[in-house]
């Protein structure tokens, strides 16, 4: 049932710092409101947990991309489409253009944020796959200070996040060190646009010849959270591309993943995706260990 | 009946008109619009930002109204379906919408016109694939696409689509 919405409160406070008072001194009584193409569905649907919502949408502390000699920095309010309008995000961080180009349609990607797509908490979002291929670091905000996390562990179980109530997102930072690394990205769902996915996988690695020096992968929607796969990624690590190294890697991808049975698809499913997915990662690093212009792999600058 | 919060007030302008209006903050833009402003052009079809019959413009970016509660468009720029066309001369998306067949039971024509004519705004000169992807947050359960398609490519005829 829709909600009575004279029931909710919303106030927009006027900086970061009058909403950050305003968390600390009720913290879990409001919840951040940025763009709204997650908390207004469940608005509509009558599912919201929280009455009182803080709309952060026009907080300028929260909006802008920095760029420095060793950090791409994008604020919390950064949307698709701001996303994958920048220059250094598109030659450098191709991944996180892609997720935000495959995500919703262009209303969605106007409005949808990238901290807003983290503290979802959705297993299915779809840009943290990229945020943990590139090492992601996220800065937490309350009204007594900062702290810096790496976004690999900020997400603690289904719905659950290492963000305290009184916290919110200010800046996502992006290491510049992937340049020259072979990127992959592949969202697989009903349709093209508009569909969240079944399953959703980014990976990034680092080849010496036929060697995969360094590596990162992350799936979406076969886990609780968004995973980050470290136990296939050190299958890989320092091996070289071959048909022995992909089947055992995707058994190792098998048995680090815990996909289930839901409304959009099946564990099996998932499970064979997954898999294929790797494999079409694996081939394209086979094929193209030094090619840059492989159709399919995107890669970053060298 | 659960407690009542204070509605806000909220000055915005709506399709160059700026005008001030009470609400509560929470109220869907795209309610306001269409009961408080009785500018029922926009539709409402999903109410959960899938469907794209209640796009507008905020600020010139496209978005779904269901999903915007008011008090955030305090202080911005807002247009629908009814500040397209100049006073009786329709925009060219709409007259090729007409003359393509690219509307039926009309429920996604607003939505339609609001995001193609947004594309030409940004990127008058769109490939096909652009056009395409300026329509993606759409849905039409008549049509089957292709007359929509043929309209906006039809309206960017004067200056040409590129393959």
């Amino acid at each position: 049932m829709r909600s009575y919405v004279p029931a909710y409160e919303l106030r927009a406070p006027q900086s970061l710092e009058a909403a950050l008072e305003l968390l600390e001194r009720e913290p879990d009584v409001w919840r951040p409101l940025a763009g709204g193409t997650d908390l207004m569905v469940l608005f509509e649907a009558g599912k919201l947990t929280h009455r009182k919502f803080l709309s952060i949408w026009k907080l300028s502390e929260l909006k802008g991309v920095e760029v420095t000699p060793e950090h791409v920095t994008l604020g919390a309010l950064t949307t698709y489409t701001q996303v994958q309008a920048h220059a250094v995000l598109q030659r450098e961080f191709p991944l996180l253009c892609q997720a935000a180009r495959e995500t919703g349609g262009i209303a969605t990607q106007n409005r949808g944020t990238l901290a807003g797509n983290i503290v979802n908490g959705s297993p299915a979002a779809d840009s943290p796959p990229a945020l943990l291929v590139y090492d992601a670091q996220i800065e937490l905000v309350s009204a007594r200070g900062s702290r810096w996390v790496p976004y690999q562990g900020f997400h603690t179980g289904y719905k659950t996040m290492v963000l305290r109530p009184e916290e919110i997102i200010r800046r996502i930072r992006l290491p510049r060190t992937k340049q020259g690394w072979r990127q992959y990205y592949r969202k697989v769902g009903t349709r093209k646009a508009q569909a969240i996915s079944k399953v959703c996988f980014a990976g990034s690695a680092q080849m010496q010849h036929n060697t995969i020096r360094d590596i990162r992968m992350a799936l979406g929607s076969v886990a609780p959270i968004v995973l980050r796969c470290a136990r296939t990624e050190a299958a890989l690590r320092s091996q070289k591309v071959s048909a022995g190294a992909f089947a055992a890697a995707k058994e190792v991808l098998a048995q680090e993943i815990t996909p289930i049975d839901d409304m959009r698809s099946t564990a099996a499913y998932r499970l064979r995706v997954a898999q294929n997915l790797l494999e079409e990662f694996l081939l394209q690093l086979q094929n193209n260990g030094g090619d840059e212009s492989h159709r399919g792999l995107a890669a970053a600058e060298s | 009946m659960p407690d009542r919060v204070n509605k806000a007030e909220i000055t915005c302008t709506v399709n160059g008109e700026t005008l001030s209006l009470k609400a509560y903050p929470m109220a869907r833009l795209l309610d306001v619009l269409r009961q408080e402003l009785r500018l029922t052009g926009t539709k409402e079809g999903c109410g959960e930002g899938e469907c794209g019959a209640c796009s507008v413009w905020i600020d010139g970016e496209i978005a779904n109204s269901c999903l915007v509660p008011v008090l955030q468009v305090a202080g911005s720029e807002i247009k629908t379906i009814e500040g397209i066309a100049t006073g009786e001369q329709l925009h060219a998306v709409q007259e090729a919408f007409i003359s393509c067949g690219g509307a039926q039971c009309g429920i996604c024509t607003p939505g339609m016109v609001m995001a193609a004519v947004n594309l030409l705004e940004r990127t008058p000169h769109p490939s096909e694939t652009e056009i395409r992807m300026g329509l993606a947050g759409n849905l039409c359960r008549c049509t089957g696409y292709m007359k929509i398609f043929e309209a906006v490519v039809r309206a960017c005829q004067a200056t040409g689509v590129k393959a």
